[in-house]
C-alpha cells in the first residue's frame, strides 16, 4: 500500500538531493560576508524548514484521527513526529557548526532562533516517553494525538514569536528586512528545500511500509493460529501494529 | 567580520554535509534492520503453513 510508488520516489529523491549538492558546491556562488561556510545554510535551513513543516503535518495526521477513530492517522501522525525529530536532530548538529565556523561558538544562548528550536525538539522528545508510559492502546492513541495536536500548534506560534523579537543575530532567511537572496542563490535555496522534503516524504513512506507489512504479518500470523500461544505483545512508544486493524 | 578562507571554512562545510549523510544512512540502516527482522519473521511464516497444509502442498506457489 505506502510501498506503490517507493522506488521511483526514492530515485526522485536521490536525483534532486546529487543535483542540489551539485549546485550548491559547483553553481551558487559564494557569499560575500561568510564565504564558503555559507553553503551549510543549504542543508541546515532546508532541514530545519521540513522539521518544522513535519511537526505541524504529525499535528494534523492527528487531528484527522481523533476526528476519524482510525488508528492508521496515529501511525502515520507517529511516523511524521519520528522522522521530524530525526531531522531536528540534523538541523542542531549542522547548526552548531555553522555557528562554530561563524560566530566561534558551538551553541549561542541569548539567540531566540536556536534557544526556540531546541525547545521545540525538547518538547517534542517527550512524545516517545508519553507514548510509552501508557500501555493502553487505545488511550495511548488517544494522548498522544492530542499532544500531537498541541505541539503542532505550538510550533507556528514560536516560529512567529522569534520572528518578531527584535535580538536579530541568527540570519534571516525569506524576509524583506535584512534583504532576499540573490538569483542563483535563491534557485539552489528552493531546490534543496524542495530536495529535503523529498526525502522526508521518501523516509515517511519507507517508514509506513515498514509498519504496514509487520502489521500485515501480524494479522496473518493470527490468522495462522501461530501467535495464540505466544506472550501478550511486549509494551512499546509505538502504535501497536495489531491495533492497525490487519490486513488492509 | 571577515569571510573565512576555504581551507578554514571547508572543514565546516563538509562536516555539515557528512552529518546530514550519516544521520540519514543511520535512519535507512536501522529501518533496513527492521525490515530483515519481518523477512525472518515472513520465512518462520512460510514453514509453518507448509507445515499446516502438508509436506508437498503448495509447493509450486513458494
Amino acid at each position: 500500500m505506502y510501498g506503490k510508488r517507493l522506488r521511483g520516489l526514492a530515485l526522485s529523491t536521490f536525483a534532486a538531493l546529487t543535483l542540489t549538492l551539485a549546485l550548491v558546491l559547483f553553481w551558487a556562488p559564494n557569499d560575500a560576508y561568510l564565504g564558503f561556510l555559507q553553503k551549510i545554510f543549504y542543508i541546515h535551513v532546508p532541514l530545519a524548514i521540513v522539521t518544522l513543516c513535519g511537526f505541524i503535518a504529525g499535528g494534523v495526521m492527528a487531528i484527522q484521527h481523533l476526528r476519524t477513530r482510525d488508528p492508521r492517522w496515529d501511525m502515520r501522525s507517529y511516523v511524521a513526529i519520528h522522522i521530524s525529530l530525526v531531522f531536528g536532530v540534523g538541523v542542531l548538529i549542522t547548526g552548531s557548526i555553522w555557528a562554530k565556523g561563524a560566530w566561534g561558538h558551538w551553541w549561542v544562548w541569548d539567540e531566540p532562533t536556536l534557544v526556540s528550536f531546541l525547545l521545540i525538539m525538547l518538547l517534542y522528545a517527550t512524545y516517545q516517553p508519553l507514548r510509552f508510559a501508557i500501555e493502553d492502546p487505545e488511550r495511548q492513541a488517544r494522548s498522544a494525538s492530542v499532544f500531537a495536536i498541541v505541539a503542532g500548534v505550538f510550533v507556528p506560534i514560536n516560529f512567529a514569536i522569534v520572528r518578531l523579537s527584535t535580538a536579530y543575530v541568527h540570519p534571516r532567511t525569506l524576509s524583506n528586512i535584512s534583504g532576499n537572496l540573490p538569483g542563483r542563490m535563491q534557485v539552489v535555496f528552493y531546490l534543496a528545500v524542495v530536495s529535503v522534503a523529498l526525502l522526508w516524504v521518501t523516509l515517511w513512506r519507507y517508514e509506513m511500509t515498514s509498519k504496514h507489512a509487520s502489521a500485515q504479518l501480524r494479522a496473518l500470523k493470527r490468522l495462522l493460529g501461530g501467535d495464540e500461544d505466544e506472550a501478550p505483545a511486549r509494551r512499546s512508544a509505538a502504535p501497536s501494529v495489531t491495533h492497525l486493524g490487519g490486513v488492509r | 567580520m571577515a569571510q573565512l578562507p576555504l581551507h578554514t571554512a571547508g572543514p565546516y562545510v563538509a562536516a555539515a554535509y557528512i552529518v546530514f549523510v550519516a544521520l540519514i544512512l543511520l535512519y535507512v540502516a536501522i529501518m533496513a534492520g527492521k525490515l530483515s527482522r519481518i523477512e525472518r519473521e515472513l520465512g518462520e511464516l512460510t514453514e509453518l503453513a507448509q507445515r499446516t497444509r502438508g509436506p508437498g502442498d503448495g509447493q509450486d506457489a513458494l
